[in-house]
This record gives C-alpha cells, structure tokens and sequence, in this order.
C-alpha cells in the first residue's frame, strides 16, 4: 500500500511539473507575451518597459523557475488590470467556483444513483428507458444553450430565480442545473452498468439463495462494490466541472474562477489566466491522486496491479 | 433442404436496422449533410447580406412573420433560415476535421502503447494524464484569443486538445489484440511492426474506432459550439450556430427565437452523432453499452 501510494504520488508530482509548464508556456503561444499585456496600439518603449517590468527579456528557462519558484509560495505576480495581487483576486473568486461544482456534483449524483439502481435492477423497463432517455439528452445538451433556456423559463416567464449574479443561493440554483446535468449521463450509465454486473455475479445469488432480504443485499452488498469506480468518476468530473465553469459562469454572470478566466482573457489580463489555468490542473492532479488512493484502500486488487 | 445461415455482415446490417436510436440518429446527420450540400441551393437569401430595414422579423409561425424569412431576422436583418443552413457548414466541418486530427494523433499514439507496452506504454498514459488535467474550453479559448480565431485556428487548437479518448480506447483494445495468434502469426512470418500495426491491428479495432470518432465529431461540434459562444472561435460574421447563440444573447429576452432555433438545430446534431455512436456499439459489441 505504501509502495503504491509513494509511486502514485511521484506520478502527480510529475504531472505537475508539466502542468505548470504547458499553463507557463501557455500565454507565449503567440510569441512576446509583452506585446499582449500592453495591447496593440502601444509603442514599442512601452511593450519594451513591460517586457522588463515582467522580466520577459530573461531566459525562459529562468523566467519558468522564478515564475513556478514564486507560484509554490502562492505568489503568481500581479495583475495588470486590477494592480493587484492574481492570488488575492483568486482568492476572492475561488469559493463561488467550488460551490458550485459541489453542488453540480451533488445534482448530478443525486439524481443518477437512484435513477441508475433502479434501471439496473429493472432493466428494459420504463425506468430503465427514462435512465437511458435522460442520459442521451444530456450529453446532446449544449450545457450554455441549455442554461440560456432555463433563463427564459424560470427567470423572465416564471419570474421565479434571478437572471443572473452571485448575490444569494438562488443565484446557483440554475448554474447547478446546467453544469450538473452535463456530468449525469457519465454517472447514470456507470451506476447502471456496475450494478448490473454486480447484481449477476455468484456471490449476491448465494445472498439470495441464504435468504437474505432484498434491501439489504441491494445496498449492503451490491452498491458498495459498484460505488468504487463512481468515485474515480467524481473526483475526475469535478476536475471537468470547474474546467467548465467558464462556459456556465460566463452565462449567468456568476462571478467566479471561470468567469474571472474569461474575462481576463478578453482584456489579456495574462497572469490571471495563467495562474487559472495551473491552479484548475493541479486541483484535477491532487483529486485523481486522492481518489486513487481512496480507491486502493476501498478495493485491495488494485494495489497489486 | 439446404440451410443457408446469415454472415456476420448480414447480421449486423439486420440489427443495425432495427436499432431505433441507430436509425434517428443516421437520418439527422444525412439530412444536415444533404442541408451542407445543398446550401446553395435551399437558402433562399445571401446567409452575409444585412438589412437593417428588416431586423428582427419574427418567425412565420408568430404573428407578423412572413414568409420571406420562414425562421425571421437576426438583429442586422440577415435571414435567419440562410444563416442556419449555411451553419450547419462550419459545424459539420469543424466536427469532422477535429475527430480527423485528434484521431489520427490518438490512434497512433494508443497503438504504440498498447502494442509495446512498457516504458512505451507508461509514456503514453502519462500523456493522457497530463492532457486530461488540463482543462480543455479554457486552453482552448486563451490559445484561440492570443493567436486570433479563425476557423482553421479553432480546428488545430481543439484537435491538439481532444485525442484522449482515442488514445485510451485504442490502447485498451490494442492490448486485448496484442497476444492473439494471428499477430504471432504475422510477426513470424517476417512482417515490419508497421506493417503489424497497420494491415494486422488496425482493421480489427476498426468497430471500436468507428464509435469513438462519431462520438468524438459530436464533442468537436459541441467545443466549437461553445467557443465561438464565448467569442472565441469562429469569428462573425460567419454563421456558426455557437455564434448565433452568442449574438442572439442580447435580444433574447423578447426576441427568444434568436437562440431557441440555432440551439435546437445544434441539439439535434448532437443527438445524432450521439444516438449513430451509441447504436453502432450497441450492434457491434453490445457488452459495451
């Protein structure tokens, strides 16, 4: 166990260290980040004072430990735009993001374990088709169409939510919605094809067979071997989810790391979208480590592999 | 009497006709194909030509609609029909040179881990880590905005991003093929590993590969969608349905049809390549589903 858990751990540490190359190398895709930070119209003793305001005239192999150095300690520069620190305003941003992926995620297992058990234990029946139906049209959905519906719908025809803001709980009720339907088709058909597999297996028929009571079998034994991977499946889908708060944040203006993202992408607020983009990764990196560990004590076979 | 019994191929042709969703899902995508052909032809306007005498006319079904513009105006007076069907140009094709480029670099790269294995292989999945911890829309976006969006840019930037999945699949059934004897077979009858790869590997993973690059052509069509909604891919005045969404946005409050219409239509592509990749594996290896 031990020797898994070390093995796995130098694996993220690694992954990290690319992560945090591509996120550096990220904002030099077009060549002189400076010309970026000062906008087109600038003369070129101004992109010439910002290259060396932001150290752009070094090596890049000094200018990627120094920036990656500082970003260890929390520090990723400072914002042009606001002219402040990037980590103070993540900072500000972040609990709005992480609300709503956990509320996203609870949507959508809340409505795919129950949704998933009972299709797997009545297969081809009307609550297997409604499984299916709803995991088909989810992954059709274009997540930001969808939100700009429920807009329409709840908010102008109804008047029952608000268009749009972070102000209160019914801000993310939409947002929730939207960015958690997207992740249930992956859950509901991970549900129901686990427990489908389970529930054939030798060992619930001799549970059956001892006169054990249904539920119990159901839940005691089935489900709990069939919720090992649909935690992978989480810790990997909440990594997708805040990936994908730029689309929804930036529809219902909800004032978060992804609406922060797309904004400063649009005024080139590059250190912005640079710390974003490394700190989004390095949330995946340390979830799927946590949850493989998680799994290796769950299910011992996988520590053998 | 002489029994004739059915051959594979006329057995997965039977299913495949009585696979509903197979069919719903093959009828939207020949009916958008015959809409990119035929574009020319079925808009009735210029999909560029504004008249701001004619903004936001409703569709024909509202009142005031007229049937001129059967699908109404956009806020500058283009015709909104023209602008759908020549739409569904940018869609499929951004869709369908996505899954080429992200297949080609995940088939390739899937093949070689599955069938070194190894260091090759542990190389390979350390790829597919790293691609799949960075988060794709965002790349994407701030890539396409530093570098200028055009349609080109957006096709090389999503195909750079989403060969994950064909990288795992091919790796996985690679490895399932790898130790059977016809590989051996070939391996000592002298043949090059490229060749083993290409003419002995290759075709047998063809089924699995068929379903992940039609699903694949629906997430390429649903990133563009959604990048040019952000205003970061495709740039106007091209009729991207994404786009259409983005600028219907502003007016939709009391013009809704300006979103509801370009997102049905990319709704029900979606739901086309979906329901094509789900009911091509449902027919070729039904343990799958």
């Amino acid at each position: 166990m031990i020797v898994y858990t070390l093995k796995r751990l130098a694996l993220a540490l690694v992954v990290a260290v690319i992560v945090s190359l591509v996120s550096f190398m990220l904002i030099r895709v077009s060549g002189d980040p400076a010309i970026a930070l000062a906008g087109e119209a600038s003369s070129a003793e101004q992109i010439q004072h910002i290259r060396e305001q932001y150290g752009f005239d070094r090596p890049l192999l000094v200018q990627y430990l120094d920036w990656s150095w500082r970003a260890l300690q929390g520090d990723f520069g400072e914002s042009p735009y606001f002219r402040l620190p990037v980590s103070q305003i993540m900072g500000d941003r972040i609990g709005v993001t992480m609300t709503l992926g956990g509320c996203s995620l609870a949507f959508a297992v809340l409505l795919s374990l129950p949704l998933g058990i009972l299709a797997a234990v009545h297969p081809n029946t009307w609550v297997d088709r409604l499984a299916l139906a709803i995991a088909v049209l989810g992954q059709a959905m274009p997540s930001f169409w969808f939100g700009l519906i429920m807009i329409i719908f709840f908010s102008v025809t109804l008047r029952w939510l608000p268009v749009s803001g972070t102000g209160s709980w019914r801000h993310f009720v939409m947002p929730t919605i939207a960015l958690g339907y997207y992740a249930t088709p992956a859950f509901m058909r991970l549900i129901r094809s686990g427990m489908i597999e389970v529930l054939s297996s030798d060992y619930i028929r001799t549970a059956r067979a001892k006169g054990l009571r249904w539920p119990k079998i159901l839940f005691k034994h089935a489900l709990r071997n069939a919720i090992i991977p649909v935690v992978s499946l989480a810790a990997v889908q909440f990594g997708f989810m805040l990936g994908g708060s730029i689309i929804i944040e930036s529809v219902f203006a909800l004032h978060g790391i992804g609406y922060l993202a797309w904004e400063s992408i649009g005024r080139s607020d590059l250190p912005v979208v640079q710390a974003i983009v490394l700190m989004l990764s390095l949330i995946y990196v340390v979830l799927t480590l946590l949850s493989d560990i998680l799994n290796a004590v769950l299910d011992p076979r996988i520590r053998v592999k | 009497m002489e029994v004739v019994f059915p051959s594979p191929q006329q057995i997965m042709r039977r299913a495949m006709l009585h696979h509903k969703g197979f069919l719903m899902g093959l009828s939207v995508i020949i009916v958008v194909t015959l809409l990119t052909i035929l574009a020319p032809v079925l808009a009735t306007h210029d999909p560029y030509a504004q008249d701001l005498g004619q903004r936001l006319i409703p569709p024909v079904w509202q009142e005031k609609g007229t049937w001129d513009h059967p699908l109404g105006t956009d806020n500058l007076g283009r015709d909104y029909l023209s602008r759908l069907i020549y739409g569904s140009r940018v869609s499929l094709l951004i869709g369908l040179s996505v899954m080429l480029i992200a297949g080609l670099i995940g088939t390739t790269l899937g093949l070689l881990a599955g069938y070194f294995g190894g260091k090759m292989d542990m190389f390979v999945s350390f790829l597919v880590t790293v691609r799949l911890a960075l988060p794709a829309v965002l790349v994407a976006v701030a890539v396409v905005s530093l570098i200028g969006g055009s349609t080109r840019i957006v096709i090389l930037v999503l195909g750079l991003l989403v060969w994950d999945r064909f990288a795992v699949v091919v790796r996985a059934s690679t490895q399932q093929i790898r130790p059977l004897e016809y590989v051996a077979a070939a391996k000592s009858a002298g043949c090059s590993t490229f060749r083993i790869l290409a003419q002995e590997m290759l075709p047998n993973l063809m089924n699995n590969l068929i379903v992940v690059a039609t699903l694949e052509v629906a997430r390429a069509i649903l990133l563009e969608a959604a990048l040019s909604f952000l205003g970061m891919g495709v740039q106007p005045p091209t009729p991207s349905w994404g786009l259409m969404i983005s600028e219907g946005k502003e007016f939709m409050l009391f013009y809704p049809y300006l979103i509801t219409i370009p997102g049905v239509a990319l709704f029900l592509l979606l739901l086309g390549f979906n329901l094509l990749g789900d009911g091509i594996r449902d027919v070729t290896a039904p343990e799958g589903r």
